[in-house]
């Protein structure tokens, strides 16, 4: 399978390696290019050489998107720190190149219910969070 | 008519002076503090404090009972998703979103939201109109209808020049609607003759442009 992964953050990051090592595909889409950093970490190698990808380029450019190969992708994570971009690349990934399995992260909990009723899928990890707590609580 | 608009910076701020003067309702919504507290001033409870892009914050400005949303944040991110929502989860009928980077517009199709606006692209056109050295300038487009009006000078060594436009072959999807010569601007028949210098306004299908500047245009093409 052909993963893209917009944002390499901690999570996006930790996806990627993950994916890799389960023989995954795995490309890597960050405006920054030193989180190329955070894919290195951990590895004996480098990214590249472990067989991943990498582009700088922010998720909402188009050319970017293309050159971090979106065309082939099986599956699309956007996983960069803001929702509104998370939102907006992913619809772009299912939209425009109907790409069947795409994942947003989306921090705040009430968009992220109402674009799953829409079709997304989106991951918040706020929501989480707030039942942990809430479980913890009803413990104690 | 009950107006939100979301961002309140100089553009927010100043059509919500004006919409206010013409007696409309108000709600400006900003989520920088020391913005708001600065229009709060002026704008006393027609402007609240908030991310436009949360639900809450849109539901405590009533957007429920909004008859136009106008999103003109400086992020354009926030501006398609404004619209968006307000549309399809708040049903409001009319949103209009501002376009701050022209390579966005595509994703605000994408997403449905229009009309857009976008200063940059609207300057681009002034430039276009007022700076005499393009050949062809685009008076109106209607995105929504697929259609636009240009304005084109007619070469004298053109394909076009000295043929009635009956006789003159332009594609499929384009109309010329009218001729300016001299000063003075008519309807073309069938049978009148194109000059070179004259410009002629035509209606076509977006993408025709390249083929009717082969009609319109010297052997050189339009000039630089």
């Amino acid at each position: 399978m052909f993963v893209l992964i917009v944002g390499a953050g901690r999570v996006g990051s930790a996806v990627a390696r993950s994916a890799l090592a389960s023989g995954h595909q795995v490309s890597v889409l960050d405006e920054d290019p030193l989180s190329h950093e955070r894919l290195d970490a951990g590895l004996d190698t480098t990214w590249e050489e472990a067989g991943g990808r990498f582009t700088v380029g922010h998720g909402i450019e188009i050319e970017a998107l293309l050159e971090a190969g979106i065309e082939q992708a099986d599956l699309f994570i956007a996983s960069t720190d803001g929702d509104n971009t998370n939102l907006l690349i992913s619809q772009i990934a299912q939209k425009k190149f109907q790409i069947a399995n795409v994942i947003a992260r989306v921090m705040d909990p009430a968009r992220a219910e109402w674009y799953a009723e829409q079709g997304l899928r989106t991951i918040s990890p706020t929501k989480v969070a707030i039942e942990m707590f809430e479980h913890a609580v009803s413990e104690v | 008519m009950y107006v939100i608009i979301a961002g309140a910076g100089k553009v927010g701020w100043n059509l919500a002076r004006e919409l206010i003067g013409k007696g409309h309702e108000v709600t400006l919504l900003d989520n920088r503090r020391d913005r708001y507290l600065t229009i709060e001033q002026e704008l006393e409870h027609a402007v609240q404090y908030g991310d436009a892009t949360e639900l809450w914050v849109l539901e405590r400005a009533g957007i429920q009972r909004a008859e136009l949303v106008v999103a003109v944040t400086g992020d354009d991110e926030d501006n398609m998703l404004i619209c968006q929502v307000a549309k399809e989860k708040y049903l409001c009928d009319r949103v209009i979103a501002r376009v701050n980077n022209p390579r966005n517009r595509q994703w605000f199709e994408l997403l449905g939201v229009s009309p857009v606006v976008s200063a940059t692209d609207l300057i681009l056109r002034l430039i276009e109109h007022e700076v005499p050295s393009y050949g062809l300038v685009h008076l109106l487009d209607l995105r929504d209808e697929k259609l636009e009006i240009i304005e084109i000078e007619v070469d004298r060594g053109s394909i076009a020049a000295g043929q009635a436009v009956k006789d003159i072959t332009i594609p499929e999807g384009a109309l010329i609607i009218s001729v300016l010569r001299g000063g003075d601007g008519f309807v073309p028949k069938a049978d009148t003759v194109i000059e070179g210098g004259d410009e002629v306004l035509l209606v076509l299908d977006p993408g025709l442009e390249e083929s009717i500047t082969k009609v319109f245009a010297g052997p050189d093409g339009l000039r630089p």
